[in-house]
């Protein structure tokens, strides 16, 4: 049964859109088409398979292990508990309390950009990763990378030890041969520093500086460094070394936007964008909620312009023009989908419009469509954003900036600073340079410190093989992958959670990045290797950073001054100020060849991002925000050019551009534009570790260096194979009844409305249900009232971005297992918390609308009813618990849930003897064994340690003082938790909006978990067509 | 042949089957309820070895020191602390310098290694239980950890099962204690304990908590 099939007749799916009445969801072609495997999805729990046995002998094994288990059930209740020890320290550190979680300030680095978080550390093990609300770039939110980095601190497959051609080293015994190519004198200064004199400090002192050495063919690679300790260090090699080359690149971020700042100001600035002013937004194939480096700080200040509540009605306008659906322009009230090639005309024809002065030819957009967008942005001049993608070229940049002069929206909604890297460069350039310098024989030592250039380098510039050509090729990275494969020695990277450093947020925010641990295995930071170059080849990290900051901050208070920035996770005012700069509108560069051909355009992948979290579990099983997919990525086509190549869901194609051609699995992705496929990097690697090797397909033999964004002429064979992929899209389907029921609208799953509807009818979504009379119908006296707390939570979808960070939180604080790729083809993945997606209107361009969906915790649950052991029963605050110990695994629960949140070990998922692992678990919560059902519990553990604190202090639990690990890893704020008795919590105020409706309220379940409406504010303009 | 066997003997033989059956699952169930009770399996009363014979009837008992002096955070975190060396030498850095038995906790002192003390009360993996809230409301130490200024070498009072907690849980009237009894040994409970019972559990706000997710979760 394929799950994106689609030999589906289009014309017939269009002709059924057409026909509906009303707002018609769907949540894949299938749905519309009403194929029989759809049905049997929706309609059982599990999918046929999921509970077989697997292996041959099954029936055997079955008996055996019943007998055995039956056996074992008896007598394992009468056995002793094993001898435990307990350890305490011999020394106490300074305020640690067992059992209480600590919170240090550090930063998670993306691109070398930070976004500061928190992390919690239960007695000197980090296990989970909070916001740090005072830090520019988070205020208290993470995003799913954030989330999972914790989990490749303990990744057991990060390389452990120095490693030399295979063969185990040390770190000391590296250092002589490192510092021999080097050509480092032997003997050290033979001026020892002079004993410290009374009254003179021992600091003033200073060595006399070493005599520059030879450094022609010395060349130190990294990623984008923001990291003012790190450029410093680097500064310092480069002057010491003379000659001697420091090269950065980054295979997905930051090309256009350095290119098109120097196109447009003819110099390097960096752009910060204010979505809290903005009240016109649009996207030229930017996912700025996304993968950007402040995605979480944008998706903040983008949803604060969304809200409508009370008498506030008023939300800001959204333009998506994309080349692949991104759950960013899921958000957006006008998505339109452009192939690569067209987008710079598009950029140029809103330059021109804008009265940048450029020409601009026709917009290859419906003309009206353009016409009231560009009307718009013109009506909003100074309050207004036109943000560019990441990934595009240089030259759509450059039309941004010029835009955002045009209309006055520079200096207001979008400002410009200095750059935050202290040596921005073209990075492609010095990567093609390197490569030159490799192929000539002239690079004697090559140092790589982190990145993946072997995996990530453009292929015309055949970089695997030119690397060889360097003399000594030294490697530090957290895993031995395909990069340290062509070196001679490794060195194993210290985990960021491991490490002393400093990195710049997105608005030049400086964060000091404290360690949490010591390092696990042999490691090292850069900064501790590039500590070798110098004459203290071992100086530890701290004082590295230290010795730094002390340049940087001279005077009496620096001991304070330090304290407090590694405290506050942030150094204060380092924010850079904003700069007046003039952007010109970048000269024609010629319109781009359009062949009328097949494109394909290159993207980051929303997780893995460039491949360097592929072996995180947590981040593989993640569904992709808009395609569902997990454990791989594929070559997304439209319905429409599927059906004219002739092409199904899971086909395997070969997908060849200029002479380099991969295989691929073919993805049919609703709101993909005609003729254009779009591939997500990162995958397929081969030495990433258990989880990601072999996952996906590899997608940068595609990318040429001219191409970084999209190539033309794409050629496609199919090869008559087919490639199973496992989507999580039809995985626990919510019923919501007969086509005739959801067309009357009785049974709306999913509710929305576009702002001048909500003004005219402000409770559609009460409207929506069959008697709103029947709500509290219950045959039963009304014997239970909750009179303490009663727990409840709203989710806004209006605010949601579909980000899934909520879910990754969730698996982080609740020690949620990860399944693999067959479990999740069977449907056993087991997040507590999912985000559907749903479509709706035309397959081509449908508007996308997102819902997450935890446990509803009901009032009056249906799993509760048919448990035969009273395994999931109410407690005294309305929570519908569910107690481990007593589940016998009859899974009749799960089959009672009309909400489908139930997830059951159906195997031994949980990871029980990786040592590494274990330390990740959270401490508060039990770790499940295989044949016990769970679900979501509210964050239970928080909410008895909020009890416990309120009830030692008489007093109630405050509002706000119990944040669920969804509610506070959303960047949009799009959930709210809290006690629904008290009538003045945020909670309650949103239950009582007009927007709030509760899921399948029909069924009388009393959902204790209900939703805000989703709302839109398209043009009135573009609506009337 | 005649019938050696009289006509009942089927049934009887059948009814024996049956009854058979049914006394040795009863006698069966009956042992393993006491097994699973007993002191055996609970290891309820049993004293565990230790690194160091450490005496809980003299620190407490004839030298008069607080619990708190060493279990420092049992007013403040779940977990009630198991002293840090650091907390021993405070005293044996003086007393006892030369004591063989004292030998394991300076050897810890000077290899900043742990000592490993053997866990005593042993609650399994799935139960979350809070010291800090059961101290601030009034239960003393002495209620389930029994008379420890009489403990030469530390025991588990109570056997710690389900039922147990319930009792309390259920009917905490019984068992409370003024706030500034709770750390008082040979506490003697007033002849109108459930009087002031009922009376420290309204004026306390003591709740009756059994349902799952207060201890499991």
């Amino acid at each position: 049964m394929s799950e994106n099939n689609v030999n589906l007749d289009l014309a017939s799916i269009r002709a059924r859109l057409d026909g509906a009445r009303g707002r018609d969801y769907w949540r894949s072609l299938e749905e519309i088409a009403d194929t029989e495997g759809f049905q049997d999805f929706l309609h059982r729990e599990f999918p046929r398979q999921a509970s077989e046995w697997e292996d041959v002998d099954g029936r055997r094994n079955f008996l055996k292990l019943m007998g055995a288990s039956l056996a074992l059930a008896g007598l394992g209740a009468c056995t002793k508990q094993p001898t435990e020890v307990i350890m305490p320290y011999v020394n106490a550190p300074e305020g640690l309390i067992p059992g209480r979680p600590m919170f240090y300030a550090t930063a998670f680095t993306l691109s070398g950009v930070a976004t500061g978080v928190l992390m919690e550390s239960h007695m000197g093990r980090p296990t989970k990763v909070e916001g740090n609300p005072q830090h520019p770039a988070s205020l208290g939110a993470t995003n799913a990378m954030i989330q999972a980095s914790v989990l490749n601190l303990y990744d057991p497959d990060r390389s452990q030890t120095v490693s030399s051609l295979g063969e185990i080293r040390s770190y000391g015994s590296f250092l002589p041969v490192f510092r021999k190519a080097l050509k480092v004198p032997e003997a050290l200064p033979e001026e020892a520093p002079p004993p410290p004199i009374a009254g003179q400090k021992a600091a003033s002192y200073r060595p006399p500086p070493p005599q520059p050495r030879d450094g022609k063919g010395l060349r130190i690679l990294t990623e984008t460094v923001t990291s003012p300790t790190l450029a410093a260090q680097l500064q310092d090699i480069l002057k010491l070394y003379t000659g001697s080359k420091w090269i950065q690149f980054e295979p997905l971020g930051g090309h256009g936007e350095r290119g098109g700042s120097q196109l447009a100001f003819g110099q390097y600035v960096n752009t910060v964008y204010h979505f809290d002013a903005a009240n016109v937004v649009l996207s030229l194939d930017a996912d700025f909620l996304g993968t950007g480096a402040a995605g979480v700080r944008y998706a903040r200040d983008f949803a604060s312009k969304r809200r409508v509540r009370g008498d506030r009605m008023e939300m800001s306008r959204f333009y998506a023009v994309e080349t692949t659906p991104t759950h960013t322009g899921a958000k957006a009230d006008h998505r339109i989908s452009i192939k690569p090639s067209q987008m710079a005309d598009f950029a140029r024809a809103v330059a021109a419009a804008a009265g940048t002065g450029g020409a601009g030819g026709q917009a290859p957009v419906d003309s009206k469509w353009f016409n009231a967008m560009i009307k718009d942005l013109q009506a909003h001049r100074g309050a207004g954003i036109v943000i560019p993608g990441e990934h595009q070229s240089p030259e759509v940049h450059a039309l941004a900036h010029a835009i955002n002069g045009a209309l006055g929206n520079s200096g207001n909604t979008v400002t410009y600073t200095d750059p935050i890297e202290p040596n921005p460069v073209d990075q492609l350039a010095s990567l093609r340079e390197l490569a030159a310098d490799l192929d000539a024989g002239a690079v004697e030592v090559l140092v790589i410190i982190g990145g993946n250039p072997a995996f990530t380098a453009p292929p015309d510039l055949y970089f695997r093989d030119k690397l060889l050509k360097a003399k000594l090729r030294v490697r530090l990275g957290l895993y031995e992958d395909e990069t340290s494969e062509l070196c001679q020695w490794h060195i194993p990277e210290t985990h960021p959670l491991e490490t002393w450093s400093d990195a710049r947020a997105y608005d030049g925010t400086v964060t000091i990045m404290q360690p949490l641990i010591a390092p696990l295995y042999q490691g090292h930071s850069a900064h501790e290797l590039l500590a070798a170059f110098s004459d203290s080849p071992e100086k530890s990290g701290y004082d590295l950073v230290r010795e730094y900051w002390q340049t940087q901050h001279a005077g009496a208070d620096f001991e304070d001054w330090w304290k407090r920035s590694v405290h506050d996770g942030m150094v204060a005012g380092t924010a850079l100020p904003a700069k007046t700069v003039t952007a010109k509108a970048p000269a024609t560069q010629g319109a781009a060849p359009t062949s009328g051909g097949l494109e394909i355009s290159f993207h980051p992948d929303p997780y893995i991002y460039d491949g360097r979290f592929a072996n995180n579990g947590w981040l593989q099983e993640l569904p992709r925000p808009m395609t569902r997919l997990t454990w791989d990525n594929a070559a997304l086509v439209s319905p429409d050019t599927a059906k004219r190549l002739g092409l199904s869901g899971e086909d395997r194609v070969e997908l060849k551009v200029q002479g380099h051609s991969v295989l691929a699995a073919v993805w049919i992705n609703p709101g993909q534009p005609k003729d254009s496929i779009a591939v997500h990097m990162g995958y397929g690697r081969t030495r990433s570790g258990r989880a990601g090797n072999g996952a996906g397909f590899d997608a940068y033999p595609l990318r040429n260096s001219s191409n970084l964004t999209y190539a033309g002429g794409l050629e496609l064979r199919k090869t008559g194979k087919t490639f199973k992929l496992a989507a999580t899209q039809h995985h626990y389907l919510i019923d919501g009844g007969e086509q005739e029921a959801i067309e009357q609208k009785k049974r709306g799953v999913v509710r929305s409305a576009s702002l001048s509807e909500y003004k005219q009818k402000p409770d559609f979504a009460q409207e929506m249900i069959e008697d709103p009379a029947t709500k509290h119908l219950t045959i039963y006296p009304e014997t239970f009232k909750y009179e303490g707390y009663a727990w409840g939570m709203t989710i806004d979808q209006t605010a949601c971005v579909g980000c899934n960070a909520c879910v990754t939180a969730c698996q982080a604080e609740n020690n949620i297992p990860v399944v693999g790729k067959t479990q999740v083809l069977n449907m056993r993945e087991m997040h507590w918390i999912r985000v559907d997606r749903y479509y709706q209107g035309h397959p081509e361009e449908p508007e996308i609308h997102f819902q997450p969906v935890p446990c509803m915790q009901c009032e009056n649950a249906p799993c509760e009813l048919v448990c035969p052991v009273a395994a999931t029963v109410h407690d005294q605050d309305g929570l519908n618990t569910m107690v481990y110990n007593r589940c016998v695994g009859t899974r009749y629960c799960s089959n009672n849930c009309p909400y489908k949140v139930r997830r059951f070990n159906f195997l031994l998922f949980q990871d029980w003897t990786t040592e590494s692992i274990k330390l990740q678990r959270n401490p508060d919560v039990t770790v499940r064994s295989r044949g016990v059902m769970e679900k979501c519990t509210y964050c239970i553990q928080r909410i008895s340690s909020a009890k416990i604190t309120a009830e030692k202090e008489d007093r109630r639990v405050r509002d706000g003082e119990i944040v669920t690990a969804c509610e506070a890893a959303c960047p949009a704020q799009a959930i709210t938790f809290g006690d629904i008795n008290d009538p003045n919590s945020r909670v309650s105020k949103l239950k009582k909006e007009k927007l709030n409706y509760a899921l399948l309220a029909d069924l009388n379940t009393r959902p204790r978990t209900t939703y805000l409406a989703s709302l839109r504010n398209p043009n009135p303009e573009i609506e009337a067509t | 042949m005649p019938q050696i066997f009289h006509y009942s003997a089927n049934t009887l033989s059948k009814i024996s089957i049956v009854a058979t059956v049914l006394v040795l699952a009863g006698v069966g169930g009956a042992l393993f309820e006491l097994l699973a009770d007993s002191g055996y399996a609970t290891r309820q009363n049993e004293i565990r070895e230790q690194p160091v014979p450490f005496s809980h009837s003299h620190h407490v008992g004839s030298m008069g020191i607080d619990c708190r002096y060493c279990h420092t955070t049992v007013e403040t975190a779940g977990f009630a602390n198991i002293p840090p060396t650091k907390t021993c030498m405070n005293c044996h850095s003086q007393i006892w310098v030369n004591s063989p038995t004292l030998e394991p906790v300076r050897a810890s002192y000077r290899s900043d290694q742990s000592i490993e003390w053997t866990r005593v009360h042993d609650l399994p993996a799935f139960v979350y239980f809070n010291h800090s809230i059961h101290v601030n409301k009034g239960v003393g130490c002495e209620t389930c950890h029994g008379r420890v200024d009489q403990m030469p070498l530390m025991y588990q009072k109570a056997s710690l099962e389900m039922r147990w907690c319930l009792d309390c849980h259920r009917n905490p009237e019984k068992y409370v204690r003024p706030k500034d009894a709770v750390f008082k040994m040979g506490y003697v409970p007033p002849e109108d304990q459930l009087v002031m019972g009922n009376r420290l559990v309204k004026e306390n706000n003591i709740q009756r908590l059994d349902t799952c997710y207060t201890c499991h979760r």
